[in-house]
């Protein structure tokens, strides 16, 4: 399998024979920040599309059509629509938290999907807490939501601000307990070691019952700290008309719904490193000929199409699924996911201890 | 009739009882009027209170109140009136039938007749600033010009209390408290179906109370049907509530040919009947797709239009037009239907009803579904029958309501069909009230096609002999039908001219809107949009 | 120049006096060809990327709902991201009468979107007041509150009716100018008109 790490290596070295170390290292910087925001703006609005076109499919309708061929480029038009939208300021507002509530919330997702690695070697810093990097600046999200709802000086961003910081601090608990869980299982925090340790198989597949249960709990969870349905209750458009971004407008508003798309592909890419291997390819035990071809396919695909299909069920489930109510959701994590979660976490420590996983 | 009459005379020898009418009439003055209001509910079962209306005789202010038997069905109309134009007052019946709190507001904002003893004296359709009273008929309309400033919060209510000597005296109150947090829902909100608008006091999430403020749609039909010919009236009853735009049609229709003494077709009744089934199939479809959609299941909702444009598209070969359809006229329907009618109505059912098991499967098994209908906004049976609360949501509570069954018109005489009643109340009873009628609109429908495949493929569709200048006879007329939504009454009363002194609709949303309060209360915001959307009123048909 | 529109021929749409006359007024100047080329983008980003307020008063908006539904499907347009709250509206779609109660609501739903904003008054109520002119509270033609860009009879208006008038705002939208771009000679007329319309009014 190619490792990405060749390239950058060889990357470096060239630069560092030709110039001062500082100069290289800003160099370097500036380009992984520039790859970072075309890889986010691109990620963002082929998520944007893909949710029209799968709601689409799912509604018996076709999605956007019309702007170039299949619809390809509506998103475009929809971004150069929303760059050139007025801002609207209001009165009687806290003009500065205002404005830099949706940058917060922007900043947490690119600082989370700053941490994802896209293949082997492909990956800006491995940390060996990179599982607790991305699980504390994930939470920086809420404060940006909670800031939209106050700082908009009305009563329905209110109330979803207020919904949202119970929905999406009491999920993080059954979310990190969750990942703690597979964490316990890889031995290590850091994202490369979890991913090469699902080499010989994927974490779902080896941890028994309590990896399987770990899953769904971090898909309901994940589901609800991304405020997506049927845990949509901070923006619930027929309850409170838009939630806590009701009150902004153009590009500011662009950012939140940006946002959104880019933090269903962190949970759905957060997933796929935990219980689908990452950018490990498929292997079947036995099966060498298979395997073979397997890993000719190039790891960053590998990512992607993992990622793209966690998404495809979320994208499911949010089109057919009820609201819930503020009550139920709150009971839901806190008398079932969370008690739950925490025996599981149990369970994996003692097999994992006793060795009982498969591949020990 | 003598019975009653006899009944009635004994309770009150002061009334006068004609009974020469459809229904018999109780002419009463104002100072006996709430003694019999309470003799006519408690000892003679009159416990619905079905329309108020307000009328202007010229010479006298006053109401006609038409009061329905629970256990018998039967109508009865008691007029009441008062002389003083400067200050016309009227004895409330709220205490008695709850009802009456919208329906005697209503009647204050047209004519300015103040109901002693109601609770909330306020304006309910037309502005806070509004100047005079518009269906009396010395109205001038240039008093009122369009004004863009905001209008004012009406946050105080009036009441007007008799003591004793029987001195009038006006207490002022209070909507909201001073520390309470309302919340302003509409008029333009995405979930109150139209331009309703709620003030909603809360605690935390939960609803503590709801002052609606209705009126954002009135447009003063009524008062428009006073300046038109009967058949021009037609025009305006498809456009109150659009999703049983036939079904209000064929009522007028119905009074009018009742008034003249026209006989209708078997065959054309038969296709008006037929109609009136397909406009339900597809309003109950289109409630199961807000429903859904309220709580946030999206698919759904595509799932209840991809179905309602298999009827449109009958409607559309029918008579050219998908939604106002202007089929029905006086005799008749105004052309015979297309020689593929049935064999389009029989696809229709066949795909409906295959399609029905995937709604249920894909929203009322849902957990999600159960959790968030089951217990909520729970109206008891003696609260729908108090509120007259017809149609599919008086029948999720228990009540037998249906006036096809209870007071047959058109033909429904003839077919087999079974009232759909649940027990509980709740959202998710209202909400399969809906699902099971739509399983029964196509056992109609399929036996009506049979009926109308024996008759032929051409026939006789409009009455022979309508006359061309319509004057219906001195009196007035009632006339009601089970629209999609409830009992859609409408009142005519003629002077015997080309023209109606007064029309009215008994409009079955408007009742609708009595107990948003009552059921709301004590739920949450979200809730709120649940009980709102079973109920499923059509805003038009509340304003007119 | 010519207004586009992807699948729709030049002679199909009906008014296009109008819409030629207008595209002569504003290219009477000449347009520089980075600012015309910018233009260009921005108005195909604008004309191909409405987003429709929610407003609907009666039975046009019902109509409206069959156009987001299976059959008619707004989406194929990019159409379909049917906002609530005004400050993420593009177009506002009159559907259904305004009376005087709502006549001061609505004036304010359309202050608060932020610009460009459009409007199309749907059905014969919003265009002259319909059948409802006579009446004591109903206001005749929703451009005696707001200006109207699209005008689409119908007693509800089917739904290729709807997409005829959002395509004509398409074509409408094609031609504006947003970096300016005008000359001396233009701005003049401009001026000109200006004075003529307020002594008109006068």
């Amino acid at each position: 399998m190619f490792d990405f790490g060749i390239v950058t290596k060889w990357l470096d070295d060239l630069l560092n024979s030709v110039m001062p170390g500082w100069l290289t290292t800003t160099i370097e910087c500036v380009l992984v920040a520039v790859g970072l925001l075309v890889a986010y703006s691109l990620i963002a609005m082929f998520y944007i599309f893909y949710e029209r076109k799968v709601c689409g499919w799912i509604q018996c309708r076709l999605g956007p059509m019309r702007v170039g061929k299949w619809g390809l480029l509506q998103v475009f038009a929809d971004v150069i629509k929303i760059l050139q939208k007025e801002l609207i300021t209001l009165w009687n507002t806290d003009k500065f938290l205002f404005k830099l509530a949706p940058y917060l919330v922007l900043i947490a997702s690119m600082l989370t999907f700053a941490c994802l690695p896209w293949g082997k070697g492909l990956q800006i810093v491995d940390m060996n807490i990179g599982v607790f990097f991305i699980v504390a600046v994930s939470s920086i999200g809420v404060l940006g939501i909670l800031l939209a709802g106050w700082a908009s000086n009305s009563k329905y961003t209110l109330i979803g601000a207020m919904r949202s910081g119970a929905q999406m601090i009491s999920y993080e608990l059954s979310c990190g307990i969750s990942i703690l869980t597979i964490v316990c299982l890889a031995g290590t925090m850091s994202i490369t070691g979890i991913v090469e340790a699902q080499a010989d198989g994927w974490f779902l597949f080896k941890g028994h019952l309590p990896a399987i249960l770990a899953f769904i709990i971090y898909m309901i969870a994940a589901n609800a700290e991304n405020n997506r349905g049927p845990f949509d209750l901070p923006e619930a458009e027929h309850e409170l008309t838009a939630g806590y971004h009701t009150e902004y407008s153009g590009i500011h508003f662009g950012f939140f719904y940006l946002a959104e798309y880019l933090n269903l592909f962190i949970v759905s890419g957060i997933a796929t490193l935990l219980f689908l291997g990452g950018w490990m390819p498929l292997h079947i035990p036995g099966w060498e000929g298979f395997n073979n071809v397997m890993d000719y396919i190039p790891s960053v695909v590998w990512f992607l199409g993992k990622a793209f299909f966690i998404t495809f069920i979320f994208f499911w489930i949010r089109w057919s699924f009820p609201r819930v109510r503020i009550d139920q959701m709150l009971a839901l994590e806190w008398r079932y996911l969370m008690p739950i979660g925490l025996v599981n976490l149990v369970v994996m420590a003692i097999i994992v201890t006793q060795g009982w996983y498969f591949g020990a | 009739m003598a019975e009653i009459e006899n009944k009635i005379t004994q309770l009150c020898p002061q009334a006068q009882v004609d009974t020469t009418g459809e229904f018999p009439l109780v002419t009463v003055d104002d100072a006996q009027w709430h003694d019999l209001a309470r003799a006519l509910k408690t000892q003679m079962h009159y416990d619905v209170l079905s329309a108020v209306v307000g009328m202007d005789w010229t010479e006298a202010l006053g109401c006609v109140y038409y009061l329905t038997n629970t256990s018998t069905h039967e109508l009865l109309h008691v007029k009441v009136a008062t002389t003083d134009r400067q200050n016309p007052r009227l004895h409330s019946v709220v205490d008695l039938w709850p009802v009456a709190n919208f329906q005697e507001r209503e009647v204050y904002d047209f004519f300015g007749i103040v109901f002693i003893g109601h609770p909330d004296m306020r304006r309910m359709f037309l502005r806070t600033d509004w100047v005079g009273y518009p269906l009396r008929k010395d109205y001038d309309p240039a008093s009122n010009p369009l004004r863009l400033e905001d209008e004012t919060n009406e946050d105080y209510t009036c009441r007007w209390v008799e003591d004793e000597n029987g001195k009038v005296k006006k207490i002022d109150g209070k909507v909201f408290e001073d520390d309470e947090y309302v919340i302003n829902v509409g008029p333009q909100h995405p979930s109150t179906h139209g331009v309703m608008r709620y003030r909603a006091s809360l605690d935390g999430e939960i609803v503590k109370k709801i002052d609606v403020v209705s009126g954002y749609i009135h447009r003063g039909i009524e008062k428009i049907c006073e300046d038109l010919t009967y058949p021009q009236m037609l025009l305006y009853t498809e456009r109150m509530d659009y999703m049983a735009a036939h079904i209000n049609r064929h009522c007028m229709c119905m009074c009018v040919e009742k008034a003249l003494g026209i006989e209708v077709p078997h065959r054309a009744e038969l296709i008006r009947l037929m109609m009136d089934e397909l406009m339900r199939l597809s309003s109950h479809l289109l409630s199961y797709g807000c429903l859904t959609m309220d709580q946030g299941a999206t698919t759904a909702f595509f799932y209840g239009f991809r179905e309602r444009e298999l009827i449109y598209d009958i409607f559309d070969r029918t008579c050219g037009a998908r939604m106002s359809m202007s089929y029905s006229c006086i005799g008749g329907v105004v052309a015979d239907v297309h020689e593929d009618f049935i064999k389009d109505v029989r696809h229709a059912c066949d795909v409906i009803e295959k399609n029905l098991a995937e709604y249920h499967k894909l929203f009322t098994g849902n957990v999600i579904a159960v959790n968030r209908m089951t217990g909520v906004g729970l109206l008891s049976k003696q609260d729908a029958i108090d509120y007259d609360i017809t149609g599919p949501s008086g029948r999720a509570s228990g009540w037998h309501c249906d006036v096809r069954k209870t007071n047959p018109y058109s033909l429904y005489n003839e077919f087999d069909f079974d009232e759909v009643v649940y027990e509980n109340g709740d959202s998710m009873d209202r909400y399969m009230v809906r699902m099971k009628e739509m399983e029964q609109c196509i056992k109609i429908l399929r036996q009506a096609c049979d009926k109308l495949e024996a008759e032929g493929v051409q026939g006789e569709y409009c009455a022979p002999k309508v006359p061309k200048v319509m004057k219906l006879p001195v009196g007035h007329w009632y006339q009601q039908v089970e629209a999609s939504r409830g009992a859609f009454g409408v009142y005519i009363e003629s002077d015997g001219g080309t023209k109606p002194v007064r029309v009215h609709f008994q409009s079955p949303c408007f009742n609708l809107i009595g107990v948003v309060d009552l059921t709301c209360r004590d739920n949450m915001i979200a809730d709120l949009i649940t009980i709102t959307a079973s109920l499923d009123f059509v805003i038009p048909d509340i304003d007119r | 120049m010519e207004v586009k529109i992807k699948s729709m021929k030049h002679e199909d749409f009906k008014d296009n006096e109008y819409i030629d006359n207008l595209v002569e007024q504003l290219r009477a100047g000449g347009t520089n060809i980075i600012v015309g080329k910018l233009d260009q983008l921005m108005n195909w980003g604008v004309s191909n990327s409405l987003w429709p307020l929610c407003f609907g008063t009666s039975c046009c908006a019902i109509e409206f709902m069959c156009l987001g539904a299976a059959r008619y499907d707004m989406a194929r347009y990019g159409f379909e991201v049917a906002r609530n709250s005004p400050r993420q509206a593009d177009y506002i779609m009159c559907q259904g009468t305004i009376n005087y109660r709502m006549a001061p609501a609505l004036k304010r739903l359309y202050e608060q979107m932020a610009e460009p904003k459009y409007v199309i008054a749907c059905g014969s109520c919003t265009v002259s007041g319909g059948p409802f002119k006579n009446s004591y509270c109903v206001v005749k033609g929703v451009d005696e509150i707001i200006p109207v860009d699209v005008y689409l009879p119908g007693c509800p208006p089917r739904p290729e009716a709807f997409f005829y008038a959002l395509m004509q705002l398409q074509r409408k939208i094609k031609v504006q100018k947003y970096f300016g771009g005008v000359n001396r000679k233009e701005k003049l007329e401009l001026k000109y008109d200006g004075q003529a319309l307020q002594e008109e009014t006068k």
